[in-house]
């Protein structure tokens, strides 16, 4: 059936959804607010889980961190689905473009030597380290409080899984599938890698989600990402390895990107108790220790001895970082 | 030169491989269980995860290469319809009311699944189901999200859409939705797969589904087939999915195969009963019908279904028990639930109607053994009723099935005037179930559905009225309080679609866009 219909201006009933009225007043609401607030169920539940039979399916009890209302910790990208695969297309097209040229043309061939050896040291073995991070935010998804932070942690986890693509695609495109194997193997078995295995091990089986988010998307990422993505990537790029930077740009973008985000939540929810606060922060000098050890090799590899400066100019900017958002470290 | 051309000779699977299975480790600093909590407590056994075979191979990259395209697609269909205001262009304001029982019945489950398959995609030891599920996880947002931007236009201009969250935890017929997800959910990751990724996905997928979008493209509805549509991909993922799931389970250790046969009869029942919802709108909600209940049932179940279990048998699995009652209940579902849903039409936040004689006779051929000899009669009498200003509503309500929390609406499978209930008893209780399907499932868990919410026992109990409500007060109305409660507009949400405000705004509306000035 085809009507033909005249535009004719028509006054509408409402202007958005009950919940999203009540949050805003009756106006024209975006699609993220529609698609993010109050869409987590709160109120009833018909059973207790058979895996937490002491808690309802979505409780606030998971996590020692209290907000009244936890739709307060919102993405100052305003990520919803749509919003958020139309702009990691984009960074994709990108990247796809570099790993295009590079492969086509051969360029990982004319890498000098040391540069390519400390890429499949360093950044290969890091696949896991993303896998983790994965891990920890799935969890977050599905164990987290309100869509509002649930949403953008399955965007990081599936984020987290890509640049675990990408730096596998790094490895096939240095040295075929051997890299991966070689990674591996130092993962499991190298000394360069146990502390930072054993920590992200550790972290798998932290039961607080929001202690999942300080540690993972606060304290380890924002620790290790500087040290690879700028230090490591400044020093590729003046020693010849300007093709490794091609081909990690999305991380170092990337970092820019959820860094806001992962501040934007710290921030607010620091904000909202003194005790948050103290969590927040604790869970935080908690972390740094052992993610510090565990780059500590690492930066020993990378950079020498220069080693330590580096760790400890990024400590300095990490902790400059926290105090900013509230914390007290 | 050469050494280019060696290593791109890769093959998909082997790069979809590097790429993704090699991810995993064995954990040693934390014990497997630890890290895996869920794994074992349902019984089932698994024992070498690298058997699983990769039912799609998806980078990250190419998803979201893929994905973007369709939502920028989509959402320039949904901006025009809105602009041109497409809603003008369905059929008829009734059909509007099908669009309310899936914002408030369906949109929320999308989400369920994606906070659900989540879960799975954290909770299974293998790192092939895990990313598979976490990608469909990724997919339920982008269903609930885009089934809400497309009928928010709707909530725009007409009733019944304005609430759906609060609406979906508290209205008692919204119950049997969000207690099957409910359910799922509260179960382990393996049951979870075969009731949703499997029985729902896979089984049942078909008779929801094109349902509604057929629906919606029979009746003008250019909102909903685009969702539909664009959606059609993603559920192709989640129905090989499904069916790996449940092959990989019934490969790995014979001891599973009755663990997932139970679960199967379980799931498929509980389905069943929720997609009465589906028949019902079919059949009456519908102003220009696709085609029957029955028949979606025979093509999709008995046909279709009855070629995937041919599959599954040499695995051992026969077909969800539940068959032969199916079979009787083909022809009576849709008929029974509409009754009650125009009875019960003061407390339901969608309008309803009695059936034209034309739209009666549609209904005599294709029910041709129980529309005239059971329903027409009492259908004609209360539409000539409500012609004579007689419109009849129940101001009770109606008692609910303690598994599906459908109301005692179905009748006995060996006589169709006698309505069926059965009892348990459990720790000295008496609990009723529907059917013979839901006293099975009740008596398998009862520990589990003694809890359920049932909102007219709450109701009863005196839980679902507004805080600071006082029912010693003379003249105390509590159905007026309870729809309060819902957040039930009365008189706009509720009663006949003759007369309601979506009928007058639709006509009044249509008529500017339609003549000349
Ligand atoms: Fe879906
Ligand atoms: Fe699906
Ligand atoms: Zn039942």
């Amino acid at each position: 059936m085809h009507i033909d219909l005249r535009t004719v201006a028509i006054k509408p009933v409402r202007q958005t959804f009950d919940h999203i009225v009540r949050r805003f007043g009756d106006k024209p609401a975006s699609r993220y607010q529609e698609g993010t607030y109050d869409l987590q169920q709160t109120d009833i539940f018909h059973y207790r889980p058979l895996w937490e039979p002491e808690l309802q399916l979505f409780d606030k009890r998971r996590s020692k961190v209290e907000m009244k209302d936890w739709y307060a910790l919102k993405d100052p990208r305003q990520f919803y689905y749509g919003a958020y695969t139309i702009a990691r297309a984009r960074q994709q097209e990108a990247a796809e473009s570099s790993f295009e040229m590079i492969e086509e043309r051969g360029l990982a061939d004319l890498l000098p030597a040391e540069v390519k050896q400390l890429a499949l040291d360093i950044l290969v073995p890091m696949r896991h380290v993303e896998w983790g991070g994965n891990m920890g935010n799935s969890y977050i998804t599905a164990y987290g409080y309100g869509t509002a932070i649930t949403q953008p942690c399955l965007y990081h986890a599936m984020d987290h899984l890509a640049v675990a693509q990408y730096l596998s695609h790094v490895g096939l495109v240095l040295d075929g599938a051997e890299a991966l194997d070689a990674a591996k193997e130092a993962w499991m078995n190298g000394a360069l890698w146990q502390p930072m295995r054993r920590h992200v091990e550790n972290v798998l089986v932290v039961q607080d989600w929001f202690e999942i988010f300080v540690a993972q998307n606060l304290v380890l990422e924002g620790l290790s990402y500087p040290l690879l993505y700028d230090y490591l990537d400044a020093d590729f790029s003046a020693n010849g390895g300007t093709v490794i930077s091609m081909m990690t740009r999305f991380m170092s973008e990337w970092a820019d990107e959820t860094g806001k985000w992962v501040d934007a939540q710290i921030k607010v929810a620091a904000a909202e108790s003194a005790q948050n606060k103290a969590l927040i922060s604790d869970w935080v000098k908690q972390y740094r220790a052992p993610v510090l050890e565990a780059l500590t090799p690492i930066a020993a590899r990378a950079f020498g001895d220069k080693a330590d400066s580096v760790l400890s100019e990024i400590t300095d900017q990490f902790n400059a970082r926290c105090t900013k958002l509230g914390l007290v470290l | 030169m050469d050494m280019h051309a060696a290593k791109k000779k890769m093959s998909l699977k082997e790069k979809y491989a590097h790429m993704t299975r090699g991810l995993d480790w064995e954990t040693s600093y934390q014990s497997p269980e630890k890290v895996f909590p869920q794994a074992s407590f349902e019984g089932i056994k698994i024992h070498d995860w690298d058997k699983w075979e990769d039912p799609f191979r998806l980078t990250m990259d190419s998803y979201w290469k893929y994905q973007a395209e369709k939502e920028r697609k989509l959402y320039a269909v949904l901006d025009a319809f809105a602009q041109n205001n497409g809603h003008l262009g369905v059929t008829d304001a009734r059909y509007i009311n099908a669009l309310k029982l899936f914002l408030t019945g369906i949109s929320p489950l999308e989400y369920v699944a994606h906070r659900g398959f989540a879960a799975a995609g954290r909770n299974f030891p293998g790192v092939g189901p895990r990313v598979a599920c976490l990608m469909q996880s990724l997919d339920e947002i982008r269903h609930a999200q885009t089934q809400i931007h497309a009928l928010s236009n709707y909530n725009k201009h007409y009733d019944g859409f304005h609430d759906f969250k609060h609406m979906l935890e508290r209205v008692w017929y919204l119950s049997v939705p969000k207690s099957f997800f409910d359910d799922a959910f509260s179960s382990g990751p393996f049951e979870w797969m075969i009731a949703i990724g499997f029985s729902f996905e896979y089984v049942l997928t078909n008779l929801l589904f094109v349902p509604f979008m057929s629906g919606a493209a029979y009746n003008g509805d250019m909102a909903t087939v685009t969702f539909g549509f664009s959606a059609q991909s993603d559920e192709a993922r989640h129905m090989t999915l499904g069916l790996e799931c449940i092959k990989f389970m019934l490969e790995q250790d014979p001891a599973n195969l009755p663990i997932v046969q139970k679960w199967i009869d379980k799931w498929a029942w509980r389905g069943i009963r929720v997609l009465t919802l589906v028949g019902m709108m079919m059949d009456y909600m519908l102003p220009k019908r696709v085609m029957s209940w029955k028949e979606a049932w025979e093509i999709y179940f008995e046909q279709n279904g009855g070629a995937l279990f041919g599959d599954l048998a040499r695995y051992g699995i026969t077909v969800p028990k539940c068959i032969t009652q199916c079979t009787i209940d083909k022809e009576h579902i849709s008929h029974q639930a509409w009754a009650t849903f125009y009875q019960y039409g003061g407390a339901a936040a969608f309008h309803t109607w009695m059936p034209s004689d034309e739209e009666m006779d549609w209904l005599s051929a294709k029910y041709p053994n129980t529309f005239d000899k059971y329903y027409r009669d009492r259908f004609t009498y209360w539409r000539e009723q409500a012609e004579k200003g007689n419109r009849f509503y129940t101001n009770t309500l109606p008692m609910l099935c303690q598994v599906c929390q459908i109301p005692m609406l179905f009748t006995e499978p060996d006589d169709p005037s006698q309505i069926c209930y059965r009892e348990s008893d459990y720790e000295g209780e008496k609990y009723h179930t529907c059917s013979d399907g839901c006293k099975a499932i009740f008596d398998d868990e009862p520990q589990k559905y003694i809890q359920s919410w049932l909102p007219v026992h709450q109701v009863y109990q005196g839980n679902c009225f507004p805080e600071g409500t006082d029912p010693t007060v003379a003249g105390f109305n509590p159905l007026a309080k309870v729809l309060e409660w819902y957040h039930l507009e009365h008189g706009k949400d509720n009663l006949d679609f003759e007369g309601s405000r979506d009928q007058k705004n639709f006509d009044l509306w249509r008529g500017m866009a339609t003549k000349n000035t």
